[in-house]
């Protein structure tokens, strides 16, 4: 068998069949999904469809019914639970997955009673066990790429919406990830700060970083991911280059879904 | 009123300051930790940890204190397995039995205000915190907990100021603390006016050192519901053009 180059290097983050049922509403029916290091995937649906759950599943902040989710060589061991659903066996081991998963939330969630800079270094210094002084440093450099350099002091009550979720995402970045989850970055910002929100995401999309994004930013999909993903009742319903997709689909769902 | 009998009461009850300080701090220290015992059993969600704290609390705060002392102190002795219990030399001692049943007291209503606490804390600090990869203890320790003493410290600054006054009931199990002290002096001088006007200033003195206190601490713990130091500054400097 004549594999391409990219099939045989193991992928940045591998979903397989993840399921996932909130009482008897079963969310998620099934979606599997494999990112290449660098790739950029938007992950566009509906509300409801599912998008934002599937995001959470891969980090546990939601458990899976069924499936798995494995990161770079580390697939996330899980045993089983009541009712026929699962849960993650070791529970050292998904903390670990976890730090090398950068997850930015849609209402941005930095600890309020912690400055810019508190917030950035805390998880690198009290998590990754790395030094102090290096993290700071780190931190400084992060906060200029975001364009915030000058709020490392504040608290994050004296930043715009817009100013937290680059904070926000320094944070993430503070930890070195090999993938960063977006969930919905942008949905809570006023329309005069979704831009520079989105600046600093097509800037780490620039950079080569593996990127699952959650948006409705639909041109930010279009011109920025190297993937899209669209999802409908908990399956995926069309996955291509951003081309295919909103040029070629044959989805009418997603059709009408972007005509809006 | 009289001057001179007035200033040697206030030295007669100032003596008895440090014992009732003692009970009150031994009492809050002792009633905070099994207050977030008692809070994190009623936040568990595991059903046998809920109820008990949920009957420690009902039983604790739903019978006056007076009779919590009363109990604890001529109660417990009726019983030969106490007297022979390796607590014994604690519990034949009213100091003791009045700092268990201020500190038993006190643990009931404090571990409400901490669950309140730890219930405003917005849960999507708490995934943050999941989603960086701290453990869970971590993810109390570093966030959960900080922010829940902020949300509860105004209460618990009044709680505290309850513990302090509550400390007079001491006097009933013959602990020779302020108010106690101050018992005695009537019964010898008939002169109560003097005696519980001086015995309520020492009260109101501590608890207005222990409201700035309060104060202090909360002041220090909130930068972030302030404005910046900076901008507040360029407000002022604004408004003196």
């Amino acid at each position: 068998m004549n594999l391409p180059l990219s099939a045989v290097e193991p992928p940045a983050l591998s979903v397989k069949d993840l399921h996932k049922s909130f009482g008897p509403i079963e969310v998620l029916k099934g979606i599997s999904l494999d990112a290449r290091e660098g790739e950029v995937v938007s992950i566009l649906g509906s509300s409801g469809s599912g998008k934002s759950t599937f995001l959470r599943c891969i980090n546990m902040l939601e458990t899976p019914d069924s499936g798995s989710v494995t990161v770079g060589s580390e697939t996330i061991k899980m045993a089983p639970a009541r009712h026929g659903k699962s849960k993650p066996a070791d529970i050292a081991q998904v903390d670990r997955v976890r730090s090398r998963l950068g997850m930015v939330f849609q209402s941005f969630n930095l600890w309020t009673h912690k400055t810019i800079l508190e917030n950035i270094i805390e998880a690198p210094v009290h998590v990754q066990k790395r030094p102090r002084r290096e993290c700071i440093e780190e931190a400084e450099a992060l906060l200029a790429k975001v364009g915030i350099a000058d709020k490392l002091n504040q608290y994050p009550s004296h930043l715009s919406g817009g100013q937290q979720q680059r904070a926000a995402i320094a944070r993430a970045l503070a930890m070195r990830p090999d993938v960063m989850l977006f969930d919905e970055p942008t949905s809570a910002l006023d329309p005069e700060l979704v831009g520079e929100v989105l600046r600093v995401m097509r800037s780490l999309a620039e950079e080569g970083r593996t990127m699952l994004i959650v948006t409705h930013e639909m041109g930010f999909a279009r011109d920025v991911s190297s993937r899209v993903i669209f999802l409908h009742k908990g399956l995926v319903e069309e996955d291509g280059s951003p081309k295919d997709v909103f040029e070629n689909s044959r989805s009418d769902r997603f059709r009408q879904f972007i005509k809006g | 009123m009289d001057w001179e009998f007035t200033q040697e009461t206030f030295v007669s009850l100032v003596s008895a300051l440090p014992l009732t300080l003692s009970l009150a701090a031994t009492a809050i220290a002792l009633g905070a930790i099994l207050a977030l015992a008692l809070a994190l059993a009623r936040t568990s969600g595991i059903l046998v940890l809920d109820w008990f704290a949920r009957a420690y609390v009902f039983v604790f705060r739903g019978t006056p204190l007076l009779v919590q002392i009363f109990l604890i102190y001529y109660g417990l002795s009726q019983f030969p397995a106490v007297r022979h219990s390796i607590f014994w030399p604690v519990l034949r001692d009213a100091y003791w039995c009045a700092v268990m049943a201020l500190s038993l007291n006190t643990a009931a209503y404090a571990s409400e205000i901490i669950r309140g606490g730890l219930l405003s804390v917005p849960h999507g600090q708490v995934e943050a915190a999941r989603a960086s990869g701290m453990p869970r203890l971590m993810v109390f320790r570093r966030i959960v907990l900080p922010l829940a003493i902020r949300q509860a410290l105004p209460g618990y600054g009044n709680e505290m100021i309850s513990m302090i006054k509550a400390t007079s009931l001491a006097s009933i199990i013959t602990i020779m603390e302020v108010t106690g002290v101050a018992a005695r002096i009537i019964s010898e001088t008939y002169r109560a006016i003097e005696v519980f006007v001086v015995a309520g200033f020492i009260y109101l003195a501590i608890n207005f050192l222990l409201t700035r206190l309060v104060q202090l601490v909360e002041f220090k713990l909130s930068p972030h519901l302030r404005q910046p130091e900076n901008a507040a500054q360029m407000a002022i400097a604004g408004d003196a053009r």
